[in-house]
């Protein structure tokens, strides 16, 4: 038996999306920038999945802009909205669990001028609203909140913090990274406040290299990346028209049965958690109720360090992640773990499980039962 | 372009009646490392010396590369083959060779000539001198120095007349193939690819053991030896890499025996293991990266710990070097970057915070006796399930 466990990290691509891609691929594979059929051909993909993303998010379809990923909706949101207001001011808030994604080109505009708040978490890795209303400034340009942390999977409350930050001074932008809660929850941008808003095709059954970023009509934002002009000069590079395409069709079809999935995904985690903390030693991370993301269960496990529960379970063809392992090829501890103030020992014996629409109650058995065989062994032999 | 290099070779010129073993080994090792160069080659011993001609196009820099990498070759001259046709003939090849390899002519320089070939009709001293005067005429700037010149010309009447001003340094050594085979006890560290390569200099083929611990290791950490002994190859030629299960060894002796004494029962066994397959293979000897007093297990006292289950020789070229020399080493042949990446090894997991640094061998093998009921039963598991794989240079 196999247990794909590791659905943050990516998922599969959906048979829709792969079909779609396949043929923009091979058959209609024109330039959308060429003028002939070819070319008109390509763009009337573009419209359609801008059309399908817009529904889902209850917005227009101009306010989409199609990015490589939810990497590169974050450098854009981020950079380009400190580019494009500086002289409004220079500061900026964010929180102390962000991505790399947001981290670093924050840390990036930290270096070079900027100045910047980051708002701590409580024991569940959720902001306080109070300590949001009181960091902002007259000269605070933008704040950027992520929906979902990607390693404990704790929801932020945007609604609130939308409301918050725009009552204080409706000129500050609100960018919130949605590449953990697109596709798990419904999201509604006019109505949270929110100006810009980072999405991922990879983690909603889409292709890799594909995402976009949400631009609130009239935010005055700056490119990132020059070039040819192509999607109204925001975003130079000839659109990757299969990619783009896919994510349309994964994004419709994750949005179809929304409700349907988040609950049975909420029950499976609920089932999941009270299994897995039943072995000794075995704690979880964050909130265990449905106020958490449906897909994220963050375990420590005494004793074990979480590559060798990693490498245990692969050698059972169960995938999970250890910490924060999108990105994390090189042992880091995480700042998210470190944040919600879990205990020194526990930092390195975390790993991430996360599911997505496909999985299943056998699954979660079988990487239960594996579990339950190899932790007490493994536990007998810790470093010093 | 040059239409041959001039190999020139140290060591193997002073061996005896085995010279010829040597010299045919040196040109079936370059003849290996160009066979993955572009262009057609000829490689070709003549009076002592060993041509690499070039047929049509080739590119320099990949040639030079590796030429670089065959072990016995201590200068490599990019020479101009030319006919005796007359001495105006000669001295427009000697300035032909002069435009081509300098831009700047600002230089000092002496013309080296010598006959193999006594029937030309010039002495080399008449030789000298009449080239000499020949390229200052054509280039004003340049300027004689006997004593130290910037550029040496040298001009040999051989069969051909050979030309060559440049000689671009080897690795030196002595041929792969003419000293037998030893087991390279390789991990994923700086040291052992190192080690490795300096024992390979001297002649010697390689073997090696690596001993990973899943799941207390991962697939990358044995990738990455892959991935070392593949950089070491493209100097050593092929190694035969042994990849050990060492898990079970490793948790027995976590479970019975001291833990600050770990590391270097560990290393025994390690050495045990090794040998095993060395024996299996007719190598000679061993090959560790070990260095007095870099770590805990590599004092004076734990090496001879160590050393102390070996009945074969263990050779250890770095046992004094630095580490920065060490690390120079690994720069210059290419492992660092690989060996600087983060992944656990087995003699890393369950290090002991305050190990042993002076461990007495009596006590060490007390502490053994705790494991006679079922380590030989695991060694010969480990042993029986050990993956071999065959890794060509990349």
């Amino acid at each position: 038996m196999e247990a794909y466990l590791d659905n943050s990290a990516t998922t599969r691509c959906s048979e829709k999306a792969t079909a779609l891609m396949i043929e923009l691929l091979t058959q209609d594979y024109g330039n959308p920038s060429s003028l002939h059929m070819k070319g008109v051909v390509a763009e009337k993909y573009i419209t359609e999945a801008k059309k399908k993303i817009a529904k889902t998010l209850k917005v227009q379809e101009k306010e989409i802009l199609f990015t490589s990923g939810g990497t590169e909706s974050n450098n854009l949101a981020i950079l380009g909205s400190a580019f494009a207001n500086q002289r409004a001011g220079k500061h900026i808030i964010t929180t102390a669990i962000e991505h790399a994604s947001v981290g670093s080109p924050v840390a990036f505009l930290e270096e070079n001028g900027f100045e910047v708040t980051r708002l701590s978490v409580d024991k569940d890795g959720v902001i306080s609203l109070e300590e949001l209303k009181n960091a902002l400034r007259p000269d605070t340009i933008l704040v950027t909140i992520m929906q979902v942390n990607n390693e404990i999977g704790a929801v932020e409350p945007i609604e609130e913090a939308g409301a918050i930050i725009k009552s204080a001074n409706p000129n500050t932008l609100f960018h919130v990274d949605a590449i953990q809660s697109y596709g798990k929850m419904r999201i509604n941008p006019k109505k949270a406040n929110i100006d810009l808003l980072s999405v991922s095709g990879h983690k909603i059954h889409g292709p890799k290299g594909s995402g976009f970023l949400y631009i609130k009509e009239k935010t005055k934002i700056k490119p990132i990346i020059f070039g040819g002009g192509q999607q109204k000069g925001m975003r130079s590079g000839t659109e990757n028209v299969p990619a783009i395409a896919g994510l349309g069709a994964a994004a419709e079809e994750i949005y179809a049965n929304l409700e349907e999935n988040v609950s049975r995904m909420h029950e499976l985690r609920n089932y999941f958690i009270q299994e897995v903390e039943q072995i000794s030693g075995v704690s979880v991370n964050g909130k265990k109720t449905d106020e958490n993301a449906p897909h994220v269960v963050s375990v420590s496990i005494k004793g074990v360090r979480a590559e060798v529960i990693l490498h245990t379970l692969e050698d059972r063809n169960i995938y999970v992640s250890a910490g924060s392992a999108c990105s994390s090829n090189k042992p880091a501890i995480s700042s998210t773990l470190k944040s919600i103030g879990l205990p020194a020992e526990l930092l390195d014996s975390t790993v991430r499980f996360s599911f997505s629409i496909h999985t299943t109650k056998e699954e979660l058995d079988y990487a239960l039962s594996v579990m339950r065989e190899v932790i007490p062994m493994l536990q007998k032999y810790t470093r010093h | 372009m040059y239409s041959a290099f001039l190999i020139k070779y140290a060591e193997i010129a002073i061996k005896g009646k085995n010279r010829y073993l040597f010299e045919d080994a040196l040109v079936s090792n370059i003849n290996y490392q160009l066979k993955t160069v572009d262009g057609d080659f000829h490689v070709r011993k003549e009076n002592g010396r060993i041509y690499v001609e070039m047929q049509g196009d080739y590119d320099y820099d990949e040639t030079v590369t590796a030429l670089k990498r065959v072990f016995g070759i201590v200068g490599i001259c990019p020479v101009v083959l030319t006919e005796d046709e007359g001495f105006d003939k000669l001295v427009e090849d000697v300035i032909a060779h002069i435009e081509e390899t300098y831009e700047n002519k600002n230089f000092t320089f002496k013309v080296n000539s010598r006959r193999a070939r006594k029937n030309y009709p010039m002495t080399s001293m008449e030789l000298n001198a009449a080239l000499g005067e020949k390229i200052l005429d054509r280039y004003p700037e340049t300027k004689v120095d006997v004593h130290n010149p910037q550029v040496m010309i040298n001009v040999e009447i051989r069969p051909k007349i050979n030309i060559y001003s440049v000689e671009i340094p080897g690795p030196g050594g002595m041929p792969l193939g003419t000293a037998g085979k030893a087991m390279l006890l390789l991990s994923g560290g700086i040291d052992s690819p190192v080690a490795g390569y300096m024992i390979s200099k001297r002649g010697v083929t390689l073997e090696a053991t690596y001993f990973h611990a899943p799941p207390y290791t991962s697939e990358r950490a044995k990738q990455k030896v892959v991935d070392l002994a593949k950089k070491v190859a493209c100097y050593s030629g092929p190694i035969r890499l042994n990849i050990v299960n060492f898990t079970d060894i490793q948790l027995y002796i976590y479970e019975k025996c001291p833990h600050d004494q770990l590391t270097i029962i560990m290393r025994r066994y390690m050495m045990k293991i090794a040998e095993h397959f060395a024996k299996e293979t007719k190598c000679l000897g061993l090959i560790t990266g070990e260095s007095i007093g870099q770590v805990a297990s590599q004092t004076m006292q734990s090496l001879a710990a160590t050393n102390e289950v070996c009945t074969m020789p263990v050779y250890r070229p770095l046992i004094a070097l630095d580490k920065q020399d060490i690390v120079e080493i690994s720069e210059k042949i290419d492992t660092y970057e690989t060996s600087i990446l983060p992944f656990e090894d087995c003699c890393t997991i369950f290090v002991a915070k305050h190990p042993v640094t002076k461990p007495n061998v009596e006590y060490i093998k007390k502490s053994e006796e705790k494991l006679a009921e079922k380590i030989d039963e695991l060694m010969a598991t480990a042993i029986d399930t050990v993956e071999t794989i065959m890794v060509e240079a990349e």
